[in-house]
């Protein structure tokens, strides 16, 4: 019994989701990016199906030193122009879109990633 | 009505969700089943000739009666079977059909016939059925032929130039099922898809309603905007929204584009961002398809067309 309650409390330290963290997770952000279909309108490495040429490509989000071309890189920024883009920049053509915070988190953090 | 994930929907023979569904996957399980008990007897047969010692056997007799008496008369009951399955899958076209549906390139164009207000009801790639009672289509085709086919709730029916099928859907359940053009069509055959939701009667008489209803003067003046905005690019030219002047035939209907699931004939999921970028896109996301991208806007009067057309639920 006692063997079993160890077991019980090492796994709940160590096998809950150690990748998700206030971070993001860059590999929940890249479902995230797939179930909006951001690439309808991106470019996005290793996302099935993002070939858009509506907005900018993302493919090395990584290196870019302004967000939108005129925010100094900030990841609630980020996080914040995903999820309400026109909150930000009124002239944006990037609407609104329905992503949660939590994904919001994740997909910056795969944004992030690429370099 | 929420579609969380199209690309994860039913779309299988196998898996009948109607009648001639059922009909048709239980002829495809008495050939699977038989042709495959066949196989394995013949497979032991071989095996037993070259495996067993040499002895006399009278080959007149397996000549006739494996060769040609077995084969006859299976061949035969399933013959006769399969015209009982046709039979009962075919359909006498006593009355008007309950929906139309015509296959364009790349997508299906859906006029409903039997809204009680007799107002015409006009959509794409989207069909709602009442479940538990069979609904008649017409199948028909404006290009070239297509072919009608939602695996779970019919066989597949061809549209062809000049002719009009026909094709009864009768859902045992409720459920929404992928359908799929089953007919090369060209460029975007593939993304030439559709969605039938079966609902009990009283949702069906619900949505034929709001369906049939034109489009409301939104109230909010950055939705009348955005109303002005695809009326000033000339949007009417293909496109018909009931309740303003907008009344081109070329592409699908848009009074209540809000509603529905999907853009592009199940190429995207309908959201305010997903129809920004089809306005703009179309031509990257589905290429050769009859909308140009409309490049013409500012990115602030994109979001106002796009925010429109998802208020037109």
């Amino acid at each position: 019994m006692r063997f079993l309650a160890l077991f019980v409390a090492v796994c709940a330290a160590g096998c809950s989701a150690p990748e998700r963290n206030a971070a993001g997770d860059a590999s929940a952000g890249r479902v995230a990016i797939e179930r909006h279909q951001c690439g309808a309108c991106h470019v996005i490495p290793d996302i099935v199906d993002a070939r858009g040429d509506v907005g900018p490509p993302l493919a090395d989000y990584g290196r870019r030193v302004y967000l939108a071309g005129k925010f100094p890189q900030d990841p609630a920024l980020l996080e914040r122009w995903i999820r309400d883009a026109p909150s930000l920049e009124p002239r944006t053509a990037m609407p609104r879109t329905d992503v949660t915070e939590r994904e919001a988190r994740d997909i910056a953090a795969y944004l992030r990633r690429l370099r | 009505m929420m579609h969380a994930d199209l690309s994860r929907l039913p779309q299988s023979a196998l898996d009948p969700a109607s009648d001639p569904a059922w009909l048709i996957h239980q002829l495809g399980l008495v050939l699977y089943i038989g042709t495959g008990a066949i196989f394995v007897l013949v497979m032991a047969l071989v095996l037993y000739g070259v495996l067993s010692p040499p002895r006399r056997v009278d080959a007149r007799a397996w000549v006739i009666g494996g060769g040609i008496v077995f084969p006859v008369a299976v061949l035969t009951a399933l013959f006769l079977y399969a015209l009982h399955v046709g039979h009962a899958l075919s359909v006498a076209p006593a009355r008007a059909a309950d929906i139309e549906v015509t296959g364009r390139m790349w997508w299906w164009d859906v006029r409903y016939n039997d809204a009680p207000s007799g107002a015409a009801v006009a959509l794409a790639n989207e069909l709602y059925i009442p479940v538990g009672r069979p609904v008649e289509v017409a199948l028909r085709t404006r290009d070239v032929i297509h072919s009608f086919w939602v695996p779970a709730l019919a066989g597949k029916v061809d549209m062809i130039p000049g002719r009009t099928n026909r094709l009864v859907l009768h859902a045992r359940e409720a459920g929404t099922f992928r359908g799929q053009c089953a007919e090369y069509c060209g460029m975007q055959h593939a993304w030439m898809a559709l969605h039938v939701v079966a609902v009990p009667e009283n949702e069906y008489r619900a949505w034929l309603e709001r369906q049939a209803a034109p489009a409301r003067e939104p109230d909010d003046a950055r939705l009348r905007r955005g109303r002005d905005l695809l009326l000033r690019e000339n949007c009417d030219t293909c496109h018909t929204i009931r309740g303003t002047r907008a009344a081109g035939t070329l592409g699908p209907d848009l009074t209540h584009v809000g509603s529905r699931s999907s853009l592009g004939a199940g190429r995207l999921d309908n959201s305010v961002a997903t129809l920004a970028a089809w306005i703009a896109g179309s031509q990257s996301i589905k290429p050769g398809n009859l909308m140009p991208s409309y490049t013409a806007y500012s990115g602030e009067e994109l979001r106002l067309v796009a925010a429109y057309l998802a208020s037109l639920k």
